[in-house]
C-alpha cells in the first residue's frame, strides 16, 4: 500500500480537477519564528509545502533564493532548527505534505542515514537534493523509500529521452520538471506552450506519476501552466519576503496574500 | 588508497568519477548532466585525435611559448646554503602564468564543440586574463566571473581582461572571492549551457573539468622532465618539487610526470595558503585538516562548518584563496604520495623579498608560498639535494598589494 501523503495530495487535487500548488520557502527566513508563521499561513492554500534547508554555496539557485538562504544563515539557522520548524508545523497540519529541499553537502555532513531517520521522525514526506542527480542518487533514493519518504527526481529540458525513461522508472510518486535552462527564479525565456509541450511528452511516459513544473513560475504565468499535475512557486515567494522586509511590512501577511492569489489563478 | 603506475592520475578515477573511491565525482544539477556528458565524450575523442594534439602543441609552442625556462637560482642557493634551488619559470608563458594552458585547451575544445561563447571564473585574475586572451585568439565571446574583492586587489589583470574584450562580471555574494566566482560561473552555465562553453579555472569542479585542466597543465612537467635530463644527464637522485596549491592546477601540472617515481627520489610538496598569522581563517584544507565535503560539484577536503556550510577563507594571494582543493590532491595526500603544508601571508611576503633580492625573478604571491617552504627547508638539506620551485605566476598583478604591504612592514 502506498500511503504517501504526497500521492494523496495529488489524488485530492485531481478529484477537484486542478493542479496542485507547491510553495517553497527557506527554513529560518527571516527568523525561525517567522518562517513557521509563514508556513502555517500559506499552507491554507498550498497543497504541498517545500522547505529549503539553506546552504551558502547554492550553485543552482538564482538571486531570490540565495538572498533568502543567506538571510536565514545569517540569523543563525542550523539544520536542527529546520527539523524543529517541520516538527512544529506538522503538529498543527499533520496531513499537509512537506518536502525538504537542499544541497547534498548538508546531508552528507549530517550523515545520510541519520538525516533520513530524522526526516522520518519529524514527518518529512519527500526530499529533493539539487546536486545529487540520477543515477548517483539511486542508493539515497532507495534509503528514502525504505522509510516511506519520497525521493523526488528532477528532469530538465537537457535530459535525454532515454535518460528520462530511466529516471521515471526509478522515481517515486512525484517528479520535478525544470521548466527551462536556468537557475531558480529566472525569467521565463521559453513560452509556456513550449514548456507544456515538453512536459506532456514526459508525462505521457507514465501517467500514474505526478509531474510538477518549477523554475520561473510567478503570478503572471502560472495560469497558463495549470494543466500540469502541479506547479512550484519558490523564488517569487522568497522575493516577496525580501520586499516585505525592505518595506518594513509583515512578510506573513504579504506572502499569504500572494499564495492565495496563486491558488486562485490555477483553479 | 593506492596510486596506480603508468596511468595518468587524471584517469585514475572510477566510473562515477571518484579518485580513491571518494574524491571528485559529479554533484551537479540535472540540467548540467547532458552538457557534461557531451563534454566528456568530446574530450575523450579529442585527446586521442592526433590532429588535435598537433594543434595544441603548435599553440603551446608558438603562442604560449613552450618550453618555459628551467634555471638555477645561484644567488639564493649560495645565500641559504644547503640544497640547490632551481625554478621552473612557468611565468615565462604568454600572459605570465600557467593558466594559459588550461585556457588554450578549453578554447580549442569550445571551437570543436561549435560554441561561440566561453565563460570562466577567476581569483587572482590569471585564469580570467588567459581565458580572455585565448578567447580573443580563437574568436570566442568571453565572460569572466570574478569576486568583487578580487577585482579590487588584482586590478592589473582586470585591465588586461577588458583590453582583450572580455566582460568581467563582478560577484558580490558571500566572501566576494574565488569561491563565489566559481558558484556564479556555474549558475551562468546552468542557464546558458546550450550556447556556452564553461572553463573551470583549476583542477576542481565536476570530474571532467579536473581532467581537462590537469591534462593541459601537465605540459609543465613534460617540459621539466626533458630539461632535467638535459641539465643532469638523467633524473637526479634527490629532488623536491615544491608548488603552491589553491585549486591545485599548477601543482598537478608540475608533478604529473613524476608521480610514478619513488617518494625517496622525487618528493612532492604542496604549499597552501595559511592566511595572515593572526587570523583564524586560511585557505589550507589539506594541511590544516579540513573534512571531506562537497563544493562546486566535487567531493574534496573543504574548509567548512560541521553543518556543511562553506567557510570564508583568507589569504593575501587571491589565487590560493579557495576553501576546496582538487580531488586529485586529496588522493595524492591520502595515498601519501605528496606532502602538504602551508605558508602564512607574512612568510610569503618575506619569501618575495628574499627571492627578488637575490634573483632576477618576480614571482607572484601564489608561488611565493612555495618559495617560503623552499627557503625554510633548503638550509637543512645537503648540496646534492635539488629543490625545484614552480614559479607559476608573475607578480605584476600584485603590484598594489606589494606596495602597500612592504611599505608597512
Amino acid at each position: 500500500m502506498n500511503k504517501s501523503l504526497i500521492r494523496l495530495a495529488f489524488k485530492k487535487v485531481k478529484k477537484e480537477k486542478r493542479a496542485a500548488l507547491l510553495t517553497y520557502i527557506v527554513a529560518g527566513d527571516n527568523t525561525k519564528k517567522k518562517s513557521l508563521e509563514i508556513l502555517n499561513s500559506i499552507s491554507n492554500n498550498a497543497d504541498i509545502c517545500e522547505i529549503g534547508f539553506p546552504h551558502n554555496t547554492p550553485i543552482a539557485d538564482g538571486g531570490q533564493i540565495q538572498t533568502s538562504s543567506y538571510r536565514a544563515l545569517k540569523n543563525g539557522i542550523k539544520i536542527n532548527d529546520v527539523f524543529q520548524i517541520v516538527k512544529k508545523f506538522k503538529l498543527i497540519k499533520k496531513s499537509k505534505p512537506v518536502i525538504l529541499m537542499g544541497y547534498y553537502n548538508v546531508i552528507f555532513q549530517y550523515g545520510e542515514n541519520k538525516f533520513i531517520a530524522r526526516c522520518k521522525k519529524t514527518g518529512v514526506n519527500g526530499i529533493i537534493v539539487v546536486d545529487l542527480p540520477y543515477p548517483e542518487n539511486k542508493k539515497f533514493a532507495d534509503k528514502c523509500k525504505k522509510k516511506s519518504i519520497d525521493f523526488i527526481q528532477l528532469i530538465s529540458p537537457t535530459t535525454s529521452q532515454s535518460r528520462v525513461k530511466k529516471i521515471i522508472k526509478d522515481s517515486h510518486n512525484m517528479i520535478y520538471y525544470i521548466s527551462m535552462l536556468s537557475t531558480t527564479g529566472g525569467k521565463l525565456k521559453v513560452s509556456t506552450n513550449k514548456i507544456l509541450k515538453n512536459y506532456n511528452k514526459i508525462k505521457k511516459i507514465n501517467k500514474n506519476k505526478n509531474f510538477v513544473i518549477g523554475f520561473g513560475i510567478t503570478e503572471k504565468n502560472i495560469s497558463k501552466l495549470k494543466s500540469a499535475d502541479g506547479l512550484v512557486v519558490g523564488s517569487a515567494i522568497c522575493n516577496e519576503i525580501t520586499k516585505s522586509l525592505y518595506k518594513k511590512q509583515n512578510p506573513v501577511t504579504n506572502v499569504s496574500i500572494m499564495v492565495k492569489k496563486l491558488k486562485h489563478k490555477i483553479l | 588508497m593506492k596510486i596506480k603506475k603508468k596511468i595518468p592520475l587524471i584517469d585514475q578515477h572510477d566510473k562515477n568519477g571518484f579518485w580513491g573511491g571518494k574524491f571528485g565525482g559529479n554533484y551537479i544539477p540535472e540540467t548540467l548532466k547532458k552538457p557534461i556528458e557531451d563534454l566528456e565524450i568530446l574530450f575523450g575523442k579529442l585527446r586521442r585525435d592526433r590532429k588535435f594534439i598537433i594543434d595544441r602543441d603548435k599553440y603551446f609552442k608558438n603562442w604560449v611559448g613552450s618550453p618555459t625556462r628551467f634555471i638555477k637560482l645561484e644567488n639564493l642557493t649560495k645565500n641559504l646554503g644547503g640544497a640547490q634551488i632551481w625554478a621552473k619559470v612557468v611565468s615565462d608563458a604568454n600572459g605570465g602564468a600557467h593558466k594559459i594552458y588550461n585556457a588554450t585547451v578549453h578554447c580549442l575544445i569550445a571551437k570543436k564543440a561549435g560554441k561561440k561563447f566561453i565563460v570562466g571564473d577567476t581569483g587572482a585574475g590569471y585564469a580570467g586574463k588567459m581565458l580572455s586572451m585565448a578567447a580573443k585568439k580563437f574568436g570566442l565571446r568571453c565572460k569572466i566571473f570574478m569576486g568583487a574583492k578580487d577585482i579590487k586587489r588584482q586590478k592589473p589583470n582586470c585591465d588586461a581582461m577588458k583590453k582583450n574584450g572580455a566582460e568581467i562580471v563582478p560577484v558580490y555574494s558571500g566572501s566576494q572571492t574565488l569561491v563565489d566566482a566559481v558558484s556564479e560561473c556555474m549558475r551562468y552555465w546552468v542557464s546558458n549551457c546550450d550556447t556556452t562553453h564553461m572553463c573551470v579555472g583549476s583542477t576542481v569542479g565536476p570530474n571532467i573539468f579536473v581532467k581537462i585542466c590537469g591534462w593541459s597543465t601537465a605540459q609543465i612537467s613534460k617540459e621539466l622532465k626533458l630539461q632535467l635530463k638535459e641539465k643532469f644527464k638523467k633524473i637526479p637522485k634527490k629532488i623536491k618539487l615544491i608548488n603552491c596549491v589553491g585549486g591545485g592546477s599548477s601543482a598537478y601540472g608540475f608533478w604529473s610526470e613524476f608521480i610514478d617515481y619513488k617518494k625517496s627520489q622525487i618528493e612532492l610538496i604542496g604549499v597552501e595558503a595559511g592566511g595572515p598569522k593572526k587570523s583564524k581563517l586560511h585557505a589550507a584544507p589539506l594541511s590544516k585538516g579540513a573534512s571531506l565535503g562537497i563544493l562546486h560539484g566535487a567531493a574534496s577536503y573543504v574548509c567548512q562548518t560541521k553543518e556543511g556550510q562553506i567557510n570564508e577563507t583568507e589569504s593575501i594571494s587571491a589565487g590560493l584563496d579557495y576553501p576546496g582543493v582538487s580531488p586529485m590532491h586529496c588522493f595524492l595526500k591520502d595515498s601519501k604520495r605528496a606532502r602538504y603544508t602551508f605558508a602564512s601571508d607574512e612568510e610569503a611576503l618575506s619569501a618575495y623579498q628574499l627571492v627578488t633580492k637575490y634573483e632576477k625573478l618576480n614571482p607572484s604571491l601564489e608561488p611565493c608560498h612555495a618559495f617560503a617552504e623552499a627557503i625554510k627547508i633548503a638550509p637543512r638539506l645537503s648540496k646534492n639535494s635539488i629543490i625545484i620551485v614552480n614559479s607559476c605566476g608573475d607578480a605584476k598583478k600584485d603590484r598594489d598589494i606589494l606596495k602597500n604591504r612592504l611599505k608597512k612592514t
